[in-house]
């Protein structure tokens, strides 16, 4: 821990009573994935307090938004979660098209399903294999980012871009798919599921895995509840909610697929969750190449939008949870206000929860549970 | 299917200054000082289960009266809706109490509203800034804050 900075609480040693020790976790702590701080106050080795400190990257995204037109906002989107920059297009164009009262065609929905759900691939494997490496196994980080690297591969021939794509539209998509690109993405899709296999047997039952996430990071269903936390972490702990199963968008009521629910509430449980949604996004990739509609893929749409004076919030099922956009328009061609309900600040919210009382080397486990992205965070 | 807020309007007769439904979502403006109760009720009874906070925020009308509104996101997932209160606030430098009594999560989210626009919430147990530096003097979400910024700080 380079960057710690210890010092001692000298008050209470006086008396006998236990000395507490603060420790300063952070900004550049390799298990923070970013910029993050948690000031943290060890009796021993056990975690008394977690207090998390943000914004180092705070970017004024909301305030930069109140000065563009409804168009130059994608670009700014997909730089909040960068590891699924088509999520947050996504989210942002459907809350315009809602405040618009348009809808997709079927073909642009579609292309927008498989784009999300390789992202939502892409980011999942990301954070398997960096968790793995936060608690010390190294391997999984190297299968699951060669998976990932042919993902931003598939994106890349879409989009011309890896991480931020910034391929949708207001209306629809930026273009068709290219001709290739079915046959590449069918290939990837068959050959997935035997990889998750593969990640499964090095994880899944290693005992050494188990006894560093079984129970730890512990935050049960009324827990999540009161503190908003929603995504992966919710439906470890048992919460079936899933925006794109109970709440469609996008055409996603058109796929068959399962929201993955287990009950353990533990950073294991929000491993298999992860791992489960990864099998089910390669599914519903597979049925949306199977049945891709013909015809348009786009609304036209005028270059300066001008929205009828009205609100919307739209929120969509993100990799990390419930993305919402809240959108106030005055009639004009930029926002009045724009709020991003971005699911890992929220989340981040439990990390003391989840913390305090355990030792601290389940406190690098309990965080990197969570899927931190920090540009999402501090916004 | 669209939140019906008839039993609200008919428990608190007095604290719903309007409701109005736009592209589905629906809205109810509510009186400042009956806040607490209304949100008490929409989470317990049975009817709401808006159980889950899903956002707070405001939005600064800089040149109208009132300034501020407060907006709130709430999620019921027993009944599968949604439902935003707006809360109209008096003054330059607003106050409002602290729902976060109510739903914890709302903890983050009001620290953030008072960083970035500046309304104090009252019996919040921690209001600090939450994404600008302590010693930051300005409200950067206020109409009247620019773009550029003013200068380092």
């Amino acid at each position: 821990m380079t960057d710690a900075e210890i010092k001692t609480d000298q008050g209470k040693s006086n008396h006998g009573e236990a000395e507490t020790m603060e420790i300063n976790m952070g900004p550049q702590h390799p298990s923070t994935h970013g910029v993050f701080r948690a000031v943290v106050e060890l009796d021993g080795e056990t975690v008394v307090k977690v207090v998390p400190h943000l914004g180092y990257l705070h970017r004024g995204i909301e305030k930069i938004a109140e000065s563009r037109t409804y168009h130059q906002i994608i670009p700014l989107t997909d730089r909040l979660d960068y590891m699924a920059g088509a999520s947050n297009n996504l989210g942002y164009c459907l809350a315009v098209e809602k405040l618009l009262g348009i809808e997709v065609p079927p073909r642009g929905q579609y292309i927008r399903v498989i784009i999300t759900e390789l992202s939502r691939i892409s980011s999942h494997l990301f954070w398997a294999g960096a968790n793995a490496h936060d608690l010390g196994a190294m391997t999984p980080f190297f299968f699951m980012t060669r998976e990932r690297e042919q993902i931003l591969f598939l994106l890349e021939m879409v989009t011309g871009s890896r991480l931020t794509p910034s391929f949708f539209r207001i209306g629809g998509v930026s273009l068709d798919i290219p001709a290739e690109f079915p046959d590449e993405c069918r290939k990837f899709v068959k050959n997935f599921p035997p990889r998750v296999d593969e990640y499964e047997t090095l994880l899944t039952e290693n005992r050494i895995w188990k006894s560093r996430t079984k129970g730890v990071g512990y935050l049960s269903a009324e827990d999540c509840i009161k503190l908003g936390v929603s995504g992966p972490m919710a439906r470890a702990a048992g919460i079936d909610w899933d925006l794109r199963k109970k709440q469609p968008y996008s055409g996603y009521d058109r796929f068959d697929f399962r929201a993955a629910v287990y009950t353990g509430c533990d950073a294991y449980d929000r491993y298999r969750v992860r791992m489960m949604e990864m099998r089910q996004s390669n599914e519903i990739i597979r049925q949306a190449l199977e049945g891709m509609p013909e015809g348009d893929h786009s609304v036209k749409m005028k270059s300066v939008l001008k929205p009828p004076a009205g609100e919307v919030y739209m929120a969509i099922e993100a990799p990390r949870g419930e993305l919402g956009f809240y959108i106030v328009s005055d009639g004009t061609a930029q926002p009045f206000r724009m709020k991003v309900r971005a699911p890992t600040f929220v989340n981040l919210q439990a990390l003391p929860k989840m913390a305090e009382g355990r030792i601290f080397s389940d406190l690098v486990a309990a965080l990197s549970s969570v899927d931190l992205v920090l540009a999402e965070v501090d916004r | 299917m669209m939140t019906d807020v008839s039993k609200l309007k008919s428990t608190f007769p007095d604290a719903v200054l309007s409701s109005e439904e736009y592209r589905g979502d629906v809205t109810v403006t509510l009186k400042q000082d009956s806040l607490l109760p209304v949100c008490s009720f929409l989470r317990d009874d049975p009817d709401y289960s808006f159980r889950f906070l899903v956002d707070v925020t405001a939005v600064d009308y800089y040149d109208r009266t009132p300034r501020f509104i407060m907006v709130y996101h709430l999620l019921s997932m027993k009944h599968n809706l949604r439902l935003r209160l707006k809360v109209p606030l008096t003054g330059e430098m607003p106050e409002i109490e602290t729902v976060s009594g109510i739903w914890p999560t709302a903890n983050w989210h009001e620290r953030e509203t008072y960083d970035l626009l500046g309304v104090r919430f009252i019996n919040h147990p921690d209001l600090r800034r939450i994404l600008l530096p302590d010693h930051w003097d300005c409200h950067p979400l206020r109409k009247d804050y620019p773009l550029e910024g003013k200068g380092e700080i």
